[in-house]
């Protein structure tokens, strides 16, 4: 299912987030159960499984990540299931040297000021490759999908690392 | 969702936890990462004159599958060739730590990691 067109959207990285909000509602309006209190059974049962799909298609538009992969699956690049490893050595390395660093949280002398030196450093890296990620779906070639599917992998991997800082500082609080 | 008994002794008592040093040549090094889970696997292997795995370590940030999965292939890798090393798969290592099919992934990242170093290794030296 294309969710651009079900919120009647450009299929484009950039998203109204204001303009899919307002969709997302007026579809919900549409196919909420009430308005089917007397319809058939099989309308029900339709209007159930739409209503289903809209909160899908808005979970997935409103995240970027999320909303990368569903346009880079329009363009047939299907990455949301992938098991193959991800072998970018320098970029796994830098990986590496960041969960080093949230793992001396715990036993650091000023664990605030590591945290937020780590988290402006996943923050920064994170900010620019989204940009790139932007710029790089907006070329639109199966080349350049190619490379995007990669940014969105590494993208993971800082969502990931922020998650982790994250149950870091609810340990801390705790 | 439970662990086996094999997985908890291998997360719980990790076998060879740690890093060679960067500069040895006889040391190379397998970096591999899955996306979906965020888990970051690395892990080096020491060889010998004869080609034979001497030693080996790993780091593996992850899951308790994935430290698992790492732990148990640098015990199977020490004393192996090169190429005998390059033929573990990860069935087998799943079979042996009895992992669920939402963990297969985990023993794909580690047969993943051995390849890698296996490769680090031979283009370091040519061969």
């Amino acid at each position: 299912m294309n969710y651009f067109q079900l919120f009647q959207l450009p299929a484009g990285f950039e998203v109204d987030l204001t303009e899919l909000g307002t969709r997302y509602l007026e579809l919900q309006r549409n196919f909420h159960p009430d308005n089917f209190a007397t319809a058939s059974e099989r309308d029900r049962m339709m209007a159930v499984q739409q209503a289903a799909n809209i909160n899908d298609a808005y979970h997935s538009l409103k995240q970027p990540l999320l909303r990368a992969e569903h346009l880079l699956a329009l363009r047939g690049v299907k990455i949301s299931h992938e098991q193959r490893s991800f072998t970018d050595t320098s970029f796994l390395m830098q990986q590496m040297e960041l969960r080093e660093q949230l793992a001396e949280i715990q036993d650091a002398k000023d664990p605030e000021s590591l945290i937020s030196d780590i988290e402006q450093q996943i923050t920064a890296q994170r900010k620019s490759l989204l940009k790139l990620l932007a710029a790089t779906l907006a070329v639109n070639n199966p080349e350049q999908d190619l490379v995007a599917a990669d940014i969105i992998r590494k993208l993971k991997f800082f969502f990931k690392l922020q998650h982790e800082l994250e149950l870091i500082e609810q340990q801390l609080q705790d | 969702m439970a662990y086996s008994e094999k997985v908890i002794d291998h997360y719980e008592n990790p076998r060879n936890v740690g890093a060679f040093a960067k500069d040895d040549p006889t040391v190379a090094t397998g970096m591999v990462g899955a996306p979906a889970c965020g888990d970051v696997m690395k892990l080096q292997i020491k060889v010998n004159d004869q080609g034979i795995i001497e030693d080996a370590k790993f780091k593996t940030y992850g899951c308790g599958s994935a430290i698992a999965s790492s732990s148990l292939v640098t015990e199977w890798v020490k004393g192996k060739s090169l190429d005998e090393a390059a033929q573990i798969k990860n069935t087998d290592i799943a079979q042996e730590l009895a992992l669920p099919p939402v963990k297969i992934h985990c023993s794909i990242l580690a047969e993943d990691a051995i390849k890698a170093a296996i490769a680090d290794y031979k283009q370091r030296h040519g061969s």
